[in-house]
């Protein structure tokens, strides 16, 4: 056992065997697959000959995506994220900057075509050109145009990439577009983890499941991860039974609110969100809007967070009336028990036995008076 | 002894009284109308997304029991109205039950409690007054000082509505009374006030039956404004109107009710009964007043009676 | 046939011990109702909130209790004094139907304890035909009383009071009475609307009750009379009978057409042909008033005891089933809702027969009731 500990020596940042594979089996969790695959993504991640290159193009973006993924306080992620991939080009995170960086991408992108991960966060601004987000003097339009067909994958990482996020809010100035809007009909593979910000372990987990499994995970019909992005958070909200059971915060700061009743009539937008949040949770603490009191806003959801006014109430998806709800016709029981059936039918029997007696006596009778 | 033609005349003159007395000419009764302050709600049932919050407000307001029933063991989970439970969401699922307010393979909620009917046959029926109609906002409530528990409300009620408690040595009917309770405090029915979305609507009948009338007029899967709780709370919720059945139930069923109700499923579905416009109450009580009115006719048949009683025992003597 | 007299012997016989067990078994399950609610002995529910004693004890037992009503009816309205001889027995079996009638009400309603409310002008609702029955019943059991008087003071004194202007009035009432309120209990379930089927619910219900009661009455007169001839050893009247019997098959004749004539011009007979338990029931009860009808049509089965009797109890029991076709299985308060009585129930109406019957053998027994006859039988 010895000696295979050693080889989690190679892992810089001294991370030891058992965190690494802590996190891998957590990884394998949380999207949904059995524990046990936990020490074969560990195994992937640390022999893959070569760390999969990644490119990380940054368009209308405010970098929350890359702060939340870095400021994870789980203490080897960052180590993990900067070590499993090969971060090739990140205008956040490269030591380099200006020209020697932009060589470096365009390097990069030829040595490894066709086999990087593109990583894009923020929108696509096209009006006008896609003049209003440049980099290096070059619309991010083109650079992603010219960058996409070249890439294994694309993720885009946070609401702005995945559906337009803040900058698409109306009136949408720069005209701000989703990646896939972008790469339409190029056949490009395209994977949307929307959030604002994303839970950083959805992106890890996507990319431990890519450096595993060499494919993509299986994806909704908005390119979401579906382990991810598969349910409500109305479905696992802490807060439910009481929606369930109609207890409600009617304002902040009142008696519901203070007593943690669900936060729908405050607008929250759990019943209309396909996200992780109450279940994954966020800083790796527990913690998430709604467990602070706040209704959820919808970030990750397209057309609802930066789109319904915060406290309107939202659209319940999923009201499929629940098992135990109660059907138009029940059955009350009150119905015939043997005892009462048998008791009645013998009691009717011996009335008419004793009619039947009767009329043969009443006909002796008869003939004996005449 | 045979009857004597002469007096089976006489006497057949008399049943004539008495079968004149039987065969009511039917003055029809006038129709009742709705009274101009008549309260109720406007339950919509394509807004209803099931949550029972009402059920719950409404055991809250009327201090009620919890009810578990045997569809699981959970804590309150009553399967139709009853003794301790005078409001219950109720679902139609039919084939996949997956699309909403859909007959086939979809699903619809509807909510049960008394209807406030315009004409109560419970009113009518009730013996001893204690189901009375409030002669400003008809609201239809129970009186258990005067109850004697007969149950004829139950019989009479089109809708199942009251309830009698069973297992109880000294029974009350139980029913809903649209919170009679709290509507002086300026508060509005419970099931309405703990709605999330508006599917229950409190508010004057009038304004529901407008309010009915403009969701029927709209075009649906185009976003509209619905008022949530009242009809006046000027709380709004922004919401895609449903393809609604061309039918407001209670606008004329059993001549007509307080409550409103609006679906995207035919009522039949739901658990609600075909009703004639005309109520059972005003059919019984033509019926009966023509008979009684004034107590004329049977003052006339005893003063017959007395006459042949009288002339028969004056033949025997 | 003379005057009444009271028949004699003795009260502790078999037949009466056996009514008197099964009285008291009555009267456990009474006590049990009055303990712990109506639900712990009945399997009456909130969608049939009226189970057999409503049905049975209420509107059956006073139908059956006609006898009083119809006689009067014959003897003072048609004044035929022919049949007086009849009217104290089917009085005094008025008398008891109505009066266990009445305690099977107070056994039934939940709010016993309350049900002078009736009386208070208050409370009082002109609309409803339950508070005409209830006032009209409560008011013809004292009538009845009051009728049935001059027998007990004939046993205390031993002479025939004179029927005075007082209970000329309380026998008209006697006869106007029962005029109102069997009719009315057809009318009760008028308001029962679409939960009652079409076979029976009908505007003309108080009419057809009301033809149906009276017919009940002369029936039960013959049954009865037949019963306590052969019960207390005594001739049978079958004379007597024979000539009343033929008063029943015009009273069925009216009552078929009205009842067939209303099926018709509502469009519900075919309802009667469905095949299910409402349709069979319907036919049934109609095969159990025409086979009398059939059978007293002939002159010579009219003066048949064996047949007079067998036609009675073909039309006891239909006009038995009429009723509960009415109340019980005509009635369908919707999907899921059943009812069939619970054995603590059945056994409380039971006691309340047997009472009857109990009251009834003591009153003969001891009161002027029968006809006195010139030679007591062995």
């Amino acid at each position: 056992m010895r000696c295979r500990e050693s080889e989690f020596d190679k892992i810089p940042g001294g991370v030891s065997r058992r965190d690494f594979l802590k996190v891998c089996t957590a990884t394998a969790v949380y999207m949904g697959l059995p524990a046990s695959l936990g020490p074969k993504i560990a195994e992937a991640a640390t022999t893959a000959k070569k760390r999969p290159p990644v490119i990380w193009l940054s368009a209308q973006e405010c970098t929350g995506c890359v702060e939340t993924l870095l400021r994870a306080t789980h203490p080897t992620v960052e180590h993990l994220i900067l070590d499993l991939i090969s971060l090739d080009y990140s205008e956040t995170l490269n030591t380099g900057a200006g020209h020697q960086a932009e060589e470096f991408r365009a390097k990069s992108i030829e040595e490894n075509k066709g086999k990087f991960i593109l990583v894009c966060d923020g929108s696509i601004p096209v009006k006008d050109g896609g003049i209003y987000c440049k980099i290096a003097g070059k619309p991010v339009l083109e650079i992603l145009k010219e960058t996409a067909p070249k890439a294994a994958a694309v993720i885009s990482l946070g609401s702005c990439a995945s559906w337009g996020g803040v900058p698409s809010a109306d009136p949408n100035p720069t005209g701000a577009t989703p990646v896939y809007k972008i790469l339409e009909g190029t056949g490009i593979p395209i994977i949307n983890i929307p959030g604002c910000p994303p839970n950083g372990y959805n992106f890890l987990s996507t990319v431990l499941y890519y450096v595993t499994f060499k494919k993509l995970p299986e994806l909704d019909d908005k390119l979401r991860p579906k382990f991810a992005y598969g349910r409500l958070i109305h479905e696992n909200c802490e807060r439910r039974p009481h929606f369930d059971a109609g207890r409600f915060a009617e304002q902040f700061g009142d008696e519901g609110h203070r007593n943690g009743y669900c936060l729908y009539k405050l607008g929250c937008k759990g019943p209309e969100t396909f996200n992780n949040c109450s279940t994954l949770r966020f800083n790796d603490m527990g913690t998430w809007p709604v467990n602070t009191g706040h209704p959820c806003f919808g970030c990750s959801e397209e057309g609802v967070g930066f789109n319904i006014p915060l406290h309107t109430p939202a659209e319940v998806k999923n009201v499929t009336p629940a098992a135990v709800q109660t059907p138009i016709n029940v059955d009350h029981g009150g119905g015939m028990s043997a005892g009462a059936v048998a008791l009645a039918a013998g009691v009717a029997g011996a009335a008419v036995g004793a009619g039947a007696v009767a009329i043969k006596k009443i006909d002796q009778e008869d003939k004996n008076q005449d | 002894m045979k009857i004597k033609r002469r007096d089976f005349l006489k006497g057949a003159a008399g049943c004539g009284v008495l079968a004149a007395v039987g065969q009511p000419t039917f003055a029809e009764a006038k129709k009742k109308e709705r009274l101009p302050g008549a309260l109720g709600f406007l339950y919509d049932s394509t807004l209803c997304i099931g949550c029972q919050a009402c059920m719950v407000g409404c055991k809250k307001a009327n201090n009620m029991p919890v009810e578990s029933s045997d569809l699981l063991p959970i804590w309150e989970n009553p399967r139709d109205l009853s003794a301790k439970t005078l409001n219950v969401i109720k679902k139609f699922e039919s084939g996949t039950g997956l699309n909403k307010d859909q007959e086939t393979d979809g699903f619809a909620y509807v909510k049960r409690q008394c209807m406030h009917c315009v004409d109560p046959g419970c009113v009518s029926a009730c013996p001893v007054s204690a189901m009375r109609k409030n002669p400003d906002t008809g609201v239809v409530t129970y009186n258990k000082d005067a109850c004697i528990g007969c149950r004829y409300c139950q019989i009479a009620c089109p809708f199942n509505i009251p309830k009698f408690q069973w297992d109880s040595a000294f029974p009350q009917i139980v029913k809903c009374q649209l919170c009679s309770h709290l509507l002086p405090k300026g508060e509005i029915a419970a099931c309405c006030s703990f709605c999330p979305t508006g599917a229950s609507l409190f508010g004057p009948t009038n304004e529901l039956m407008a309010e009915a009338k403009r969701r029927q007029q709209m075009e649906p899967g185009k976003y509209y404004d619905f008022p949530v709780s009242s009809i006046d709370s000027g709380k709004i919720f922004s919401q895609k109107a449903a393809s609604y059945v061309p039918q407001i139930y209670g606008e004329n069923a059993v001549g007509g009710t307080q409550v409103l109700m609006l679906a995207g499923v035919p009522f039949s579905k739901l658990g609600l009964p075909e009703l004639p416009e005309k109520s059972y109450a005003s059919t019984a009580e033509s019926i009966q007043h023509t008979l009684y009115k004034g107590m004329i006719a049977p003052i006339v048949v005893l003063a017959g009676l007395f006459y042949f009683v009288n002339r028969s025992q004056r033949d025997k003597d | 046939m003379s005057e009444a007299k009271p028949v004699g012997g003795k009260v502790f016989t078999g037949p009466f011990l056996f009514f008197l067990v099964i009285t008291l078994i009555g009267i456990y399950f009474l006590a049990k109702r009055f303990m712990f609610g109506i639900g712990a002995v009945t399997n009456m529910n909130d969608g049939f909130p009226w189970g057999i004693w409503i049905t049975y004890d209420v509107v059956v037992g006073t139908a059956f209790a006609c006898g009083g009503y119809s006689m009067a009816l014959l003897v003072y309205v048609f004044n035929n004094g022919e049949y007086h001889p009849l009217v104290r027995p089917a009085l005094l079996a008025s008398m008891f139907g109505y009066t266990l009638a009445g305690v099977s009400v107070f056994i039934d309603i939940g709010r016993y304890w309350q049900i002078y409310n009736v009386f208070l002008p208050w409370y009082t609702n002109f609309n409803s035909i339950l508070l005409e029955v209830a006032l009209c019943i409560a008011a013809y059991i004292a009538v009845l009383w009051i009728e049935f008087s001059p027998a007990f003071l004939e046993s205390k004194t031993g002479t025939k009071s004179k029927v005075n202007k007082l209970l000329i009035f309380f026998i008209a009432l006697g006869i106007l009475l029962p005029t109102m309120h069997q009719s009315s209990l057809g009318s009760l379930m008028i308001l029962a609307g679409h939960k009652l089927s079409p076979l029976w619910w009908s505007p003309a219900l108080p009419l057809i009750f009301l033809i149906s009661a009276i017919t009940m009455g002369y029936t039960v007169v013959i049954f009865e009379s037949t019963l306590s001839s052969f019960g207390f050893k005594r001739p049978l009247e079958t004379s007597i009978l024979a000539k009343l019997s033929l008063v029943i098959p015009i009273l069925l004749v009216i009552f078929l057409v009205v009842r067939f004539g209303d099926l018709l011009m509502r469009g519900q007979l075919g309802l009667a042909f469905s095949g299910n338990l409402q349709g069979n029931m319907f036919l049934l009860e109609n095969i159990l008033h025409i086979l009398p009808l059939v059978i007293l049509a002939s002159a010579k089965n009219r003066k048949s005891a064996k047949m007079l009797f067998l036609s009675a109890c073909f039309l006891m029991f239909g006009g038995l089933l009429f009723r509960f076709n009415t109340y019980l299985i005509g009635f369908d308060p919707g999907a899921g809702w059943h009812y069939f009585p619970a054995i603590g129930e059945q056994f409380i109406t039971y006691a309340i027969i047997s009472a009857e019957i109990l009251l009834y053998m003591v009153f003969v027994k001891k009161l002027p009731v029968l006809p006195g006859q010139e030679q007591a039988r062995a």
